[in-house]
């Protein structure tokens, strides 16, 4: 696949992100929307650091000193950190979506009014 | 040792949030925990302290190389080749990092009276010192990618924490819509993080604005990290998630949020003065400062103005002081704003330094009296919420006859919200008067309106929640205040005179370095 393809995929997937979490009326798939728009920011990271032809950014598996040619190594570790994030705020906001449907017995945005009750 | 401070600093509440689980395993009770916990935070107080001689008022720069041999080498390496992850410390960074030490040690003292025992609290205080110390992180490190990792850490306890009581109807849903909200803001910041690593191929925050190109990509990326701080900030169009956040979660918590907020409205200084700011380069299609100027205060016109007339309408207290904060963050906005509008005037800096300087001095000024009477105000909210079981005002009245304490603190912290001359939000509020009046004089109007208005609406909440008859059948709590809620206002409320009656302390040891750590004219 080509670059334009893939950053034409980044843009896309951050559009159906952001749409799903604007028009979804469910908790979860709100979560889940919020999950590819993250994506999204993965895949366009990980786009930036590859280049054609190239091997993994480790030296010993490096070929001939005068062709080397590697991938960008920093934004690999970097999307690394971001997953293992999403991973942790995916967990908590699954959590809250749990005890906010035990509560109210809905996840339904437009039901879960505000503060009702102390005003 | 001494050159170490600067990642002790973000470590020390680090290590020990992870060692008070092992504590409570190993049959510590809460007296120990309190005392460790109080104890960091004033160890972290007195490091931040140590440093005001040498950033603030000898005006250096304190840079730490982290893994470095040697740290504390102004530019390891020299700026051509950034590797390491730099924490950067000058006169800016120092003054938040002020107002978190002190926010967060008062409001923990307060939360030790506030927060019932009830087994789980030491996981409170666990995650209450991870906050602290994400929000000290973000305000340290001069690298994108590290901010916006600790941003994370903070926006995750800070969610945390909100939805804590969670077996309340409420808290977990403001919990899910703060993670929601501060998601969708760093995934954007990302984005705007790796298109400017895509041209520049670093993260360092200097290194990008010694190489800033002005390009189209520069552009959408200051968009992007700007709208993500705003969000984050809480001003107008992305104010919805404040005030259902700020009146859910536990007040200790609530004033912790607020300084979260406070430390995004800092990222928004640093990315478009730090990141971006460019006055002198002589490229020709640099980016518009007085367009990003014009942008920022109408954002923070619209949200002085919004803020204060939804606050007029409400009748759950901390809702009411909710929509306040959204209005708060419009006046730094507007000072802040005039400052970036008159920052390349094509004049040589004259406007600048006439009154940009001032509106300037006047936001940041106003951010820390913000912090101050804006967390006594929330500290006081939490004393009637205890008292009468209820937020509601309708069903509040007479606590002056209980509480004469709580009464001289929230009469302090209404006075200085509303810019009443002994106090400091007096001494902030007229600054950004006078500069802003120079600069348009509609604006100086508008800001002045809403200082009446929010006069207004504490009036509203000191006469129907203080005054009246006594009402012993309303009042579900009728303990004796615990000591630890007294001490977090009393100390509050000492901040909030003193810093009103010498205003000018403070402005000239740690605001005017907090300006020249954002602004460079040569």
């Amino acid at each position: 696949m080509s670059d334009i393809t893939l950053y034409v995929t980044v843009v896309v997937l951050l559009f159906i992100g952001i749409a799903g979490v604007l028009y979804k009326r469910n908790l979860v798939k709100i979560v889940i929307c919020l999950n590819i728009a993250s994506s999204a920011v993965n895949l366009f990271f990980i786009t930036l650091a590859y280049r054609p032809d190239a091997t993994a950014p480790i030296f010993n598996a490096a070929p001939a000193l005068g062709k080397l040619k590697m991938v960008l190594p920093a934004p690999q570790a970097l999307i690394l950190t971001n997953i293992v994030i999403g991973f942790a705020t995916t967990a908590l906001i699954l959590t809250m979506a749990v005890l906010t449907y035990r509560a109210n017995g809905t996840l339904d945005i437009r039901r879960l009014k505000g503060v009702e009750d102390n005003e | 040792m001494s050159k170490h401070i600067p990642v002790i600093i973000i470590t020390l509440p680090l290590l020990f949030a992870f060692v008070l689980p092992v504590l409570g395993f190993a049959g510590a009770g809460p007296r120990v925990r309190n005392f460790l916990v109080t104890a960091v935070f004033i160890a972290v107080n007195i490091m931040i302290f140590s440093l005001i001689p040498s950033v603030s008022l000898d005006g250096g720069i304190i840079y730490y190389a982290l893994g470095a041999i040697d740290p504390t080498v102004a530019t390891p390496e020299g700026l051509d080749f950034p590797v390491r992850i730099l924490l950067k410390i000058d006169g800016f960074s120092l003054f938040i990092a002020i107002i978190i030490g002190i926010v967060s040690l008062t409001s923990y003292i307060y939360s030790t009276g506030f927060i019932e025992e009830d087994g789980k609290t030491n996981y409170f205080a666990v995650i209450f010192m991870l906050l602290t110390a994400g929000l000290l992180g973000m305000t340290f490190t001069n690298d994108l990618f590290n901010f916006f990792v600790f941003l994370e850490v903070a926006s995750i306890a800070g969610a945390t924490l909100t939805s804590y009581v969670t077996w309340k109807k409420h808290p977990p849903y403001a919990g899910f819509k703060y993670l929601l909200i501060s998601s969708i803001a760093t995934t954007f910041f990302l984005l705007g993080v790796g298109l400017c690593y895509a041209q520049y191929g670093s993260f360092n925050i200097e290194y990008i604005n010694l190489s800033l190109s002005h390009s189209l990509l520069d552009r959408i990326a200051l968009v992007f990290m700007i709208s993500a701080m705003a969000m984050k900030a809480g001003a107008v169009p992305m104010h919805i998630w404040v005030p259902d956040t700020y009146s859910e979660a536990p007040t200790p918590v609530t004033v912790m949020l607020k300084t979260a907020g406070i430390v995004c409205l800092y990222a928004l200084f640093r990315i478009s003065f730090s990141l971006f700011g460019n006055p002198l380069s002589g490229i020709v299609n640099s980016i518009n400062n007085t367009t990003l100027g014009w942008i920022v205060i109408i954002l923070g016109v619209f949200s002085m103005f919004i803020g204060v007339s939804m606050a007029l309408i409400q009748h759950d207290v901390k809702r009411l002081m909710a929509f306040h904060s959204v209005s708060q963050v419009g006046y730094m906005l507007l000072g802040l704003g005039v400052g970036i509008a008159v920052y390349t005037n094509n004049d040589n800096g004259q406007a600048f330094q006439i009154f940009g300087k001032v509106a300037m001095a006047g936001g940041i000024f106003h951010i820390m009296n913000n912090a101050f009477y804006k967390s006594l105000l929330f500290l006081t909210a939490g004393v009637m919420e205890k008292r009468f079981g209820t937020r509601n005002l309708d069903s509040m009245i007479g606590l002056a006859h209980k509480d004469l304490f709580t009464t001289i603190a929230f009469v302090i912290g209404a006075l200085a919200i509303s810019g009443i001359p002994p106090f400091n939000g007096f001494a902030s509020k007229l600054l950004i008067y006078e500069s802003v009046y120079m600069f348009s004089p509609m604006l100086s109007i508008i800001a002045m309106f809403v200082s009446v208005l929010t006069l207004a609406s504490f009036m509203k909440v000191f006469y129907s929640s203080f005054l009246g008859p006594r009402r012993e059948d309303l009042i579900v709590n009728d303990k004796k205040i615990p000591l630890g809620m007294t001490i977090g206002m009393l100390v509050l409320c000492v901040l909030v005179v003193l810093m009103g009656l010498f205003p000018d302390i403070v402005i000239n040891n740690l605001v005017e370095p907090a300006i020249s750590g954002l602004v460079n004219l040569k």
